[in-house]
């Protein structure tokens, strides 16, 4: 294709990228109020009234507790048993992660701040943790909703600093038990098994939060930044659950980092000084860019849009709202090649699916399970690096199976707790140019003509159109 | 019918569904008995980073110990929890004791010192290169097992390349089709009358991507539902995890007679920084699931293993000495083994570096004595034929094979 979008082309590969997936009402409203105006009010998503999904997420439970509380109240079974608790094998840990589950689709499904709610899964992602590691299972839940959701939109420094100090990343990446040889807390309590430095997180702050792979840092970066972050912990995984810098575990030593001088006995300023290191590098600038131009454009982004983008990142010492800004008012965002060429990530295929068909959900676990099966179950992946954004990693044809086999359970109501609606009113028609404006492939359209109108929505959420956006 | 016709039935894997006759490559197969029983490679990833040291345990290394105060494995002596000695140097770590009548029985090899030569220590780079076969080199388009399938097209079967994971491993990736496949029970649509409307759109549609992956789904779903009594399920009892049920399908797999030439399973959780463990532990728990998962894939198959080559690999092993949480960091060279009833087993290959701190590659880790790409350039050209190991691994010179085949 090589001709340009056509307006309402545009208006569907905008919502394409900018949510989860185009309704009927937000086609009608950018429409109406245009994309530039539709983009500033979803970047302000704190002015968007979104009472339904706030009503939907107040009735989970977990998601209003703080760590202790939920470490306190959703024990393992085995605890629970010994402390007396009458609980549901269903009431501990795995209760807490699957309420988070919930929220995050619920929220993607039904939450009016769709590019926020967008952003959060990127950084989700960016900043994965596993949720079944550990003490995780307790801190994910505030990662998400004091971490990650306070910053989505906000500055990069700021998000970096606050994933730093978050319990379920020292916990994920090993920092808070990594601890400068010889100190005195190590040598007087060797049962609190801190006699050394873990490099874990260290690596990954570089390899994935910041610099990428390629950002110019050698393993001994990697053993200095190390240092600088020992003493970063956490006061007692399972009781407060909360971030201390504990001096006794610190490497008072001096420490180069990327070629930058941090003096002795600097303390908790040395975490700091390399998170400001970091967070300014040109290595983190353009790999930042690089990786939100592929969420927003393509998989292969071009390079006048990552270069825009990283323009727009130093500029604005990183202020995530004017990156995304950057890259969508590039012409580039709306070309003909771009258009409809990124497969969708399981959350995105079946967030956009509920979305499309209007459905009515209480999202349950066949919902949840579907996803896990697709390959992307939510929280869970156990990689730092989280969930790829490139289409080869999606089209399998076991994942292809899944997701047709989606389509005609959700169509045909068969996942408890979930009603589609649109399918009568207006139908197979009405959805195929929701997805499509310009129209469906020939081959798609006589595949409808041949099938009935239930069974032709299916067809429509299953056919190769859908699975891209 | 009409040749258009015809071509779009055989496209979509609609052909022998629609005349009720087997797919060709499985009459081919019939024909000739020998084509079906045809030589198989399965290959094992331990995702995670594979502490070697304590897996195939140098117990006779003076150094291993001192490096390892708290994790070490004792050396073989009376009781439990101590390694099993292999060959009076080294020791398998106890909890893969279904191994050890295996490697009695001369048909577990294992090559200590073995790995990729990248000094990479990220998981992510260090899997890719090891999955791609070009250790040092990120760009390369296509998997060193897809290049494999691709160098040697002798049939049409959906089968030639699975991998029992959720999503298409890199080693796996490129122009070759390969299909993905967690459990061939579920392998269904759930709505049988949606397969011919999703088959065509699929089979017309303009984008390759899709096209191509519906295409080995509807052929493979096709083969499944019509063989699918004939596989036998198997007397053997695999433990409970993915990666044994992994292993378990492929074993059914292959006594179907697919056509399979490559299967790909992957084993995760050895990222062992904390709290590794010794004789028990983190790391054991990791090992038992690993030694009775292979002890039962060996028992399944039984003679059929004369035809099938089974070889682990973990992107890099960890440093020789363990670290101030008891656990261990990524570092460098690693152990791999191979299974199989022509594997020239009971024996540990590679030389052994040794542990000394002179020694030691960068100060810290176990030194690299045998690429990877050696083992693995033997299994191709040795058990499944393959003439030009370079076209599998561009710019990888082997040295001498190992020898760890018959």
């Amino acid at each position: 294709m090589t001709a340009p979008l056509t307006p309402e082309q545009r208006t569907v590969h905008f919502l394409n990228r900018t949510s989860f997936g185009p309704t009927r009402e937000t086609i009608e409203r950018v429409n109406r109020i245009g994309v530039r105006a539709d983009l500033e009010e979803q970047l302000r998503p704190d002015n968007i009234p979104d009472s339904v999904i706030e009503e939907k997420i107040a009735a989970l439970k977990t998601m209003r507790l703080s760590s202790r509380e939920l470490i306190e109240l959703y024990p393992p079974p085995q605890k629970a048993r010994e402390q007396g608790m009458a609980m549901a094998p269903t009431q501990g840990p795995r209760q807490v992660i699957l309420e988070l589950q919930l929220a995050r689709l619920l929220r993607a499904v039904y939450s009016r701040r769709q590019l926020y709610e967008v952003m959060v899964d990127f950084w989700s992602n960016h900043f994965n943790v596993f949720a079944a590691k550990g003490a995780d299972r307790w801190l994910t839940t505030s990662y998400d909703r004091d971490t990650i959701r306070p910053h989505a939109l906000g500055r990069f420094r700021d998000l970096l600093l606050a994933t730093a100090k978050s319990a379920a990343m020292l916990f994920y990446l090993d920092n808070w038990m990594s601890a400068a040889p010889n100190t005195v807390l190590a040598t007087r309590a060797p049962n609190l098994r801190r006699q050394g430095i873990n490099e874990n997180y260290a690596r990954e702050l570089m390899e994935l939060h910041t610099l990428g792979v390629d950002g110019g840092y050698t393993q001994k970066d990697v053993q200095e930044v190390a240092r600088c972050f020992t003493g970063w912990t956490i006061r007692r995984p399972r009781g407060e659950a909360e971030f201390t810098f504990e001096g006794r575990l610190h490497d008072n030593g001096a420490k180069t980092v990327l070629g930058a001088h941090i003096p002795a006995g600097g303390g908790m300023e040395d975490g700091l000084k390399v998170i400001d290191l970091l967070a300014r590098h040109p290595s983190t600038a353009k790999f930042i860019a690089t990786k939100l131009t592929r969420r927003l454009l393509a998989d292969d982004p071009p390079a006048s849009v990552v270069s825009k983008a990283e323009t727009a990142f130093r500029q604005s010492d990183g202020e995530i709202r004017s990156v995304l800004r950057a890259i969508i008012e590039t012409p580039e965002f709306f070309s003909p090649e771009v258009y409809r060429s990124k497969v969708k990530k399981p959350l995105e295929y079946v967030a956009s699916a509920l979305r499309i068909t209007g459905s009515e959900t209480e999202i349950t676990h066949q919902l949840l399970r579907y996803l896990g099966r697709m390959g992307e179950p939510l929280f869970l992946a156990q990689p730092p690096t989280g969930y790829p954004d490139v289409a080869s990693s999606w089209v399998s044809p076991d994942m292809l199976l899944t997701r047709m086999n989606f389509a005609s359970d959700l169509v045909s109501n068969r996942l408890p707790g979930s009603r589609v609606k649109n399918v009568a009113a207006g139908g197979a028609d009405a959805i195929g140019k929701l997805i499509a404006p310009d129209s469906l492939s020939s081959a798609t359209r006589a595949a409808l003509a041949e099938t009935k109108e239930r069974e032709a929505v299916a067809l429509l959420l299953a056919a190769p159109e859908f699975q891209r956006r | 019918m009409d040749g258009a016709r015809r071509s779009f039935l055989k496209s979509a894997g609609l052909g022998f569904l629609a005349f009720g006759l087997p797919p060709a490559f499985l009459v081919r197969a019939a024909g000739a008995e020998q084509a079906a029983r045809g030589k198989v490679l399965v290959v094992v990833f331990q995702r995670g980073g594979m502490d070697g040291l304590n897996v195939v345990v140098p117990f006779k290394d003076r150094a291993y110990h001192k490096l390892r105060p708290n994790i070490a494995i004792a050396e073989p002596a009376s009781g439990a929890e101590r390694a099993i000695d292999l060959d009076g140097f080294y020791g398998l770590h106890p909890a893969l004791a279904p191994l050890k009548s295996i490697y009695d029985k001369g048909h577990l090899a294992i090559v200590q010192a073995a790995g990729s030569p990248d000094n990479t220590r990220s998981h992510f780079d260090a899997q890719d290169y090891m999955e791609l076969g070009t250790p040092g080199i990120k760009s390369t388009p296509d998997g060193w097992l897809n290049r494999h399938l691709r160098e040697t097209a002798r049939s049409d079967s959906p089968f030639r390349g699975v991998a029992l994971t959720a999503q298409t491993p890199r080693v796996l990736a490129g122009t070759a089709p390969v299909l993905t496949l967690s459990s061939i029970e579920e392998f269904r649509l759930r709505d049988e009358s949606m397969s011919r409307p999703l088959q065509r759109l699929y089979a017309e549609a303009s984008d390759p991507l899709f096209r191509q992956g519906a295409k080995s789904l509807f052929d493979a779903m096709a083969t499944l539902r019509s063989v699918e009594s004939k596989i036998p399920a198997g007397a053997v009892n695999y433990p409970a995890g993915r990666f044994a049920t992994a292993l378990k399908q492929i074993a059914r797999l292959i006594k179907a007679n697919f056509g399979l030439e490559i299967a790909f399973a992957e084993i995760e959780g050895w990222d062992t920084h904390v709290n590794e463990g010794g004789a028990t532990g983190q790391l054991a728990n990791r090992l038992k699931e690993l030694g009775e998962g292979l002890a039962a894939f060996y028992q399944d198959l039984r003679d059929r293993m004369d035809d099938v080559l089974l070889v682990t690999m973990s992107e890099f092993g960890r440093t020789a000495r363990e670290n101030g949480n008891r656990g261990t960091d990524h570092g460098h060279a690693n152990v791999m083994f191979a299974l199989g009833g022509r594997v020239r087993g009971g024996k540990v290959y590679g030389r052994w570096p040794g542990l000394a701190p002179e020694v030691l590659y960068e100060g810290r880790d176990l030194a690299l004595t045998t690429d990877y790409r050696t083992v693995c350039g033997e299994v191709l050209t040795r058990h499944l034929g393959q003439t030009d190991v370079s076209r599998v691994f561009p710019g990888f010179r082997a040295g001498d094979q190992l020898g760890i085949l018959v």
